[in-house]
C-alpha cells in the first residue's frame, strides 16, 4: 500500500522542481482574480452579493481551465516515461500497474487542489472583501472548489488513458487535445444544434437533459447552477438544471474518475514498454 | 535442478507474422554469469523482456526461483538494468534510489550504495546533470539494491570508460559470488571472454550455441595459431613445423587444440633456432562470427 504513496511522493516533488504547480497555481489566481473584477458588474440589478457573481464566472472559467489543466499534467504520464524509457525499469519493479497509475494520480490531483484553492479562493476572498459574502455563497464557493477539484480529476484519468493508447507524447498531446476540444466545446455545440433542430419536441424536453448531464464537464455545470439559486439566477441556465433529479448531475461527476480510472488502467495493462 | 534461479523452456515470441524468439531454452545457474550474445536484433532484448513480465509469450515456460513471471515474488527476486537507462531528469540520484527501494520493499543505506557505485558526489545532484556513465552507475546501484537472485543486464557497459567498466565486472562479480544469477546481453566480445562463466548467443529468435568458451571452441573446431620467430632461418622452421612462412623471420601455423602440446615440444626442440612464440588460441570474436554466422550449423 506505501507503494503508490512512494510513486506520489516522487511525482509531487517533480511537480514542484519543473514549476508546474506554480505556473497553474498562478493561472488559476490570475483568470479567477481578472473575471472576479470584469464580472462585478451585475451585482446591483440582480441582488446578489459579489461573491456569487464571482462564483458564476469562475464556474465558467473553471469548465475550460480544470480540464485543460488535468489534461496539460496527465498526457505525458505514461507516453512520456515510455519514451525516455524509465517505464521498462519502473514496471519491473514490484508495484503493480494500477498502483502506479494511482500514484501518479493522487500526487496530480494533489496538485490540483492545491491550484484551485489558491485560485480560486483567492479570488473568492477579494471579492468577499469587496461586495460581501453570505453563508450560502460562500458554501457555493467550496462547492466549486470541490467540483472543479473533481471535474479535473475526471480529465486527469482520461489524459492517462490518451497517454497509454498513443504511440509518443506528442500523440498523446495531440489526444488530449481533441479530447478537451470535444468534451468542452463540440459537444455542447452539437447538443445546441440538435436542440434548434428538434424544435422543442420529445428530444428537447425529454432526453437533451440526460445526454447533456452524461457530459462530465456539463455536469460540473449543472452541479454547479443548480446547487445555489444565486448561481442560477445570475447564469441564467435554469432550464436544463431544473429538467432533471437533484442527483443527476453530482452522480455523473462523482461516477466519471472511476469510470476514466477503469479505462486508463485497462488501456496501461496493454502497453508494452 | 533447486539453483537453477532462471529457467527457459521453448519459450516462443511472435511479433505480427514474424517468430523472434523460436524454442528458447537456457538456464542460469545461482552463482553464474552468463553472456547473452547476438546480433542485434537477435532476440536478445525481447527474451529479457519475457523473463521481466514485460511481453506475452506466445509459448513455452519461464520461471524465476520458480516463480512465473511478472508475478510480485518474480518481480522481487529479479534485478535490471536496461540498456540506455533512463530516469526523470528532475530527480537527484539520492530520490530516485529512495523511490526505488521503497517501491522494492527494501531499506537499504542509499549513501553507501551510491558511493559504491562511484556516484558519492553526485547523491544530491539532480539526474538531468548526470553524464551517461553516471546514469549507468545510478542504474547499476538501483540492480543492487536488495540481494537480487536474478540480475538481468542489458549492455550494461555501453557508456562507460575502461576504469568504470572494470569497476562494473567487479561489482558483477561481487553479485555472483553471493549467489545471484547474472545474464549479461553485451557486444564488448573480450570483456565477456574473461568475465563470464558461459556464453549463449542467439541468431535470428534462436539460441544457437549455449557452453563454455572451451565448450564452444572444441564443437566450432577452430584451431589455434602459434607464431614462432625464428633466430635466422625462418624457412627452415617453416619445413621442419609444417608452418607457413608469413614475412622473413616469422613462421605462422594453425593446429587443433588437441595437438597444441604435441607441436609445442616439436618447437622445442628445435632449440636456439626459435626465438620467440606466440599462442592465440580461438577469441570468443571468431567463435561469435562461427556461431552468429547465417550458414552455420
Amino acid at each position: 500500500m506505501t507503494r503508490f504513496l512512494a510513486i506520489a511522493g516522487a511525482e509531487m516533488r517533480i511537480l514542484k522542481r519543473n514549476r508546474w504547480l506554480a505556473m497553474a497555481t498562478m493561472i488559476m489566481v490570475l483568470f479567477a482574480l481578472a473575471l472576479t473584477f470584469a464580472g462585478s458588474a451585475p451585482t446591483g440589478t440582480l441582488g446578489v452579493d459579489m461573491l456569487t457573481v464571482s462564483v458564476t464566472s469562475m464556474t465558467t472559467l473553471s469548465v475550460y481551465l480544470a480540464p485543460l489543466l488535468a489534461l496539460m499534467i496527465s498526457f505525458d504520464a505514461v507516453a512520456g516515461e515510455a519514451e525516455r524509457g524509465s517505464l521498462g525499469l519502473l514496471l519491473t519493479y514490484p508495484a503493480g500497474r494500477g498502483e502506479i497509475l494511482l500514484g501518479k494520480f493522487a500526487a496530480h490531483l494533489g496538485a490540483l487542489t492545491i491550484a484551485m484553492i489558491v485560485g480560486f479562493g483567492s479570488a473568492g476572498a477579494v471579492a468577499a472583501y469587496s461586495g460581501g459574502a453570505g453563508a450560502a455563497s460562500l458554501v457555493a464557493l467550496f462547492r466549486l472548489i470541490f467540483t472543479s477539484v473533481v471535474l479535473g480529476g475526471v480529465f486527469l484519468t482520461l489524459g492517462y488513458l490518451v497517454s497509454s493508447l498513443a504511440n509518443s507524447a506528442t500523440a498523446a498531446a495531440g489526444m488530449a487535445a481533441g479530447l478537451w476540444l470535444i468534451f468542452v466545446v463540440l459537444f455542447d455545440l452539437g447538443l445546441l444544434g440538435a436542440v434548434v433542430m428538434d424544435g422543442g419536441g420529445w428530444f428537447t424536453q425529454t432526453l437533451f437533459p440526460w445526454i447533456m448531464v452524461a457530459n462530465p464537464a456539463d455536469a460540473f455545470r449543472l452541479w454547479n447552477i443548480a446547487g445555489s439559486e444565486g448561481v442560477a439566477l445570475s447564469s441564467g441556465m435554469v432550464g436544463a438544471a431544473s429538467a432533471l433529479p437533484i442527483w443527476a448531475a453530482p452522480l455523473s461527476l462523482l461516477v466519471w474518475p472511476f469510470l476514466g480510472f477503469g479505462l486508463a488502467r485497462a488501456a496501461f495493462r496493454r502497453v508494452e514498454p | 535442478m533447486t539453483d537453477r534461479v532462471l529457467d527457459i523452456q521453448s519459450l516462443c515470441k511472435d511479433r505480427g507474422k514474424n517468430r523472434v524468439l523460436n524454442d528458447v531454452s537456457l538456464a542460469v545457474q545461482s552463482g553464474e554469469r552468463v553472456a547473452l550474445l547476438g546480433h542485434n536484433g537477435a532476440g536478445k532484448s525481447t527474451l529479457i523482456k519475457a523473463v521481466l513480465g514485460l511481453i506475452t509469450m506466445d509459448g513455452g515456460s519461464v520461471h524465476i526461483a520458480g516463480h512465473t513471471p511478472g508475478t510480485a515474488a518474480a518481480r522481487a527476486a529479479t534485478a535490471f538494468l536496461p540498456e540506455a537507462v533512463s530516469f526523470h531528469p528532475a530527480l537527484t540520484g539520492r530520490e530516485q534510489m529512495a523511490l526505488f527501494a521503497r517501491l522494492a520493499g527494501q531499506k537499504p543505506d542509499i549513501t553507501q550504495l551510491l558511493e559504491r557505485v562511484g556516484l558519492g558526489d553526485a547523491l544530491d545532484l539532480r539526474i538531468g546533470t548526470y553524464s551517461k556513465g553516471m546514469r549507468q552507475r545510478l542504474g547499476l546501484a538501483q540492480v543492487l539494491l536488495g540481494r537480487p537472485k536474478l540480475a538481468l543486464l542489458d549492455e550494461p557497459t555501453s557508456g562507460l570508460d575502461p576504469i568504470s567498466r572494470q569497476d562494473l565486472y567487479e561489482i558483477i562479480d561481487e553479485l555472483a559470488a553471493e549467489g545471484c544469477a547474472v545474464l549479461i546481453a553485451s557486444h564488448a566480445l573480450t570483456e565477456m571472454e574473461a568475465r563470464t562463466d558461459r556464453i549463449a548467443i542467439m541468431r535470428k529468435g534462436q539460441l544457437v550455441a549455449n557452453d563454455t568458451l572451451q565448450g564452444l571452441s572444441a564443437r566450432a573446431g577452430l584451431r589455434t595459431r602459434l607464431r614462432i620467430r625464428a633466430t635466422e632461418n625462418a624457412s627452415a622452421i617453416a619445413l621442419q613445423t609444417g608452418g607457413q612462412r608469413i614475412n622473413g623471420a616469422s613462421v605462422e601455423l594453425e593446429i587443433d587444440a588437441a595437438d597444441k602440446m604435441r607441436t609445442l615440444r616439436k618447437i622445442t626442440e628445435l632449440g636456439d633456432s626459435v626465438s620467440d612464440i606466440d599462442i592465440t588460441p580461438p577469441r570468443l570474436e571468431d567463435l561469435y562470427r562461427y556461431y552468429a554466422r547465417e550458414d552455420s550449423q
